[in-house]
């Protein structure tokens, strides 16, 4: 049962959410290298990256971008954001308890930086007795720098260096793993799990895109939380 | 982008930025109107697992025999070290081993 934090942060806690984030900064400069490709100025790359935020919305949207921008197809380039990002919206649910006692004036502009990372790892901080905010935001901060900065390296190495061959597309997966162990309390907790597995595999397979990352969590946290202990 | 269509290319930004930002506010926001008891609770708290394992099935899928190496890697790295850098560099050193080899 997650306890909610204190509405009050400090820079201590900031400073350590940062710390917990450095693992994953190899496996961010992905977008940069697509924009490029695409013939995207860098500056054009800084501002996706700085504004809108969002991984892997941007690299799908840029990598199929539109010869012309009409109106049919900025319509798709929103209905194709919405969906990948479909998963914020179970896991904004997932974060009111942790955050349910901060003020909307924090809660509401921190929700903008929000990514899987720093809810992962707050989760983790708050199961071992952490109660400061601040580390959160720190976290997610630390997302918003390293994903904004490496889109710059990320541009300019373009094509030269292969992220498949030293293995860069793996470090996301494996931060996960990292946090799955985390999150193990037992077989009978985790019962959700395979379920989502299965569910996201067979998503994929049946309609392709990008429905399958939601479907299967859906199906996962149901099964999770309908199952008896 | 933004030389050859300045208003479209703001118009994208703007529509790109809420679209997200919807998501990422709107089920925090719609929660907040339900008081959460036990099941929705229970659901909730099953969620984050969920989300790493419908994340990483598809990608294991597709990654084939290096995908899966690596995951197992970095599982056996955290399980053995717990320490999230050494789950890092153990799933990407094993997927770069393994393409290294031809698979």
């Amino acid at each position: 049962m997650t306890a909610a934090l204190k509405p009050h942060w400090t820079c201590g806690a900031f400073r350590e959410g940062v710390i917990a984030t450095l693992p994953l900064m190899p496996g961010l400069f992905a977008f940069g290298t697509v924009a490029a490709r695409k013939g995207f100025s860098l500056l054009d790359a800084l501002t996706m990256s700085g504004i809108v935020f969002s991984g892997v919305a941007q690299i799908i949207v840029v990598d199929a971008w539109p010869e012309q921008l009409t109106v049919t197809s900025m319509f798709a380039i929103v209905v194709a954001t919405f969906v990948i990002c479909s998963r914020f919206l179970l896991i904004g649910a997932a974060m009111r308890p942790l955050l349910g006692k901060l003020p909307a004036a924090q809660v509401y502009p921190f929700l903008h930086f929000m990514v899987e990372p720093p809810w992962l790892l707050g989760l983790r901080y708050e199961r071992n007795g952490g109660r400061d905010p601040g580390f959160i935001f720190g976290s997610a901060a630390a997302c918003w720098v390293v994903w904004v900065v490496s889109t710059a390296p990320g541009f300019w190495l373009g094509s030269s260096v292969d992220p498949y061959r030293f293995g860069l597309d793996m470090v996301m997966p494996a931060f996960f793993t990292a946090m799955l162990v985390s999150l193990w309390q037992g077989p009978r907790k985790a019962i959700g799990w395979p379920v989502a597995a299965m569910v996201a595999v067979a998503a994929d397979w049946l309609f392709g895109g990008f429905w399958y990352a939601v479907l299967g969590a859906l199906a996962g946290s149901i099964v999770g939380g309908l199952a008896d202990e | 982008m933004s030389e050859r269509d300045p208003l479209g290319w703001i118009a994208v930004i703007a529509a790109m930025t809420l679209t997200v930002y919807i998501t990422r506010a709107g089920g925090f926001w719609l929660i907040g109107r339900f008081t959460i008891g036990p099941r929705l609770r229970k659901m909730l708290d099953a969620l984050p697992g969920a989300i790493i394992a419908a994340t990483i099935a598809p990608l294991m899928i597709h990654g084939g025999i290096s995908a899966i190496a690596a995951v197992a890697a970095a599982l056996l790295a955290v399980v053995t070290i717990r320490n999230d850098f050494a789950a890092v560099v153990a799933g990407v050193g094993v997927a770069a081993l393994v393409r290294a080899a031809g698979f």
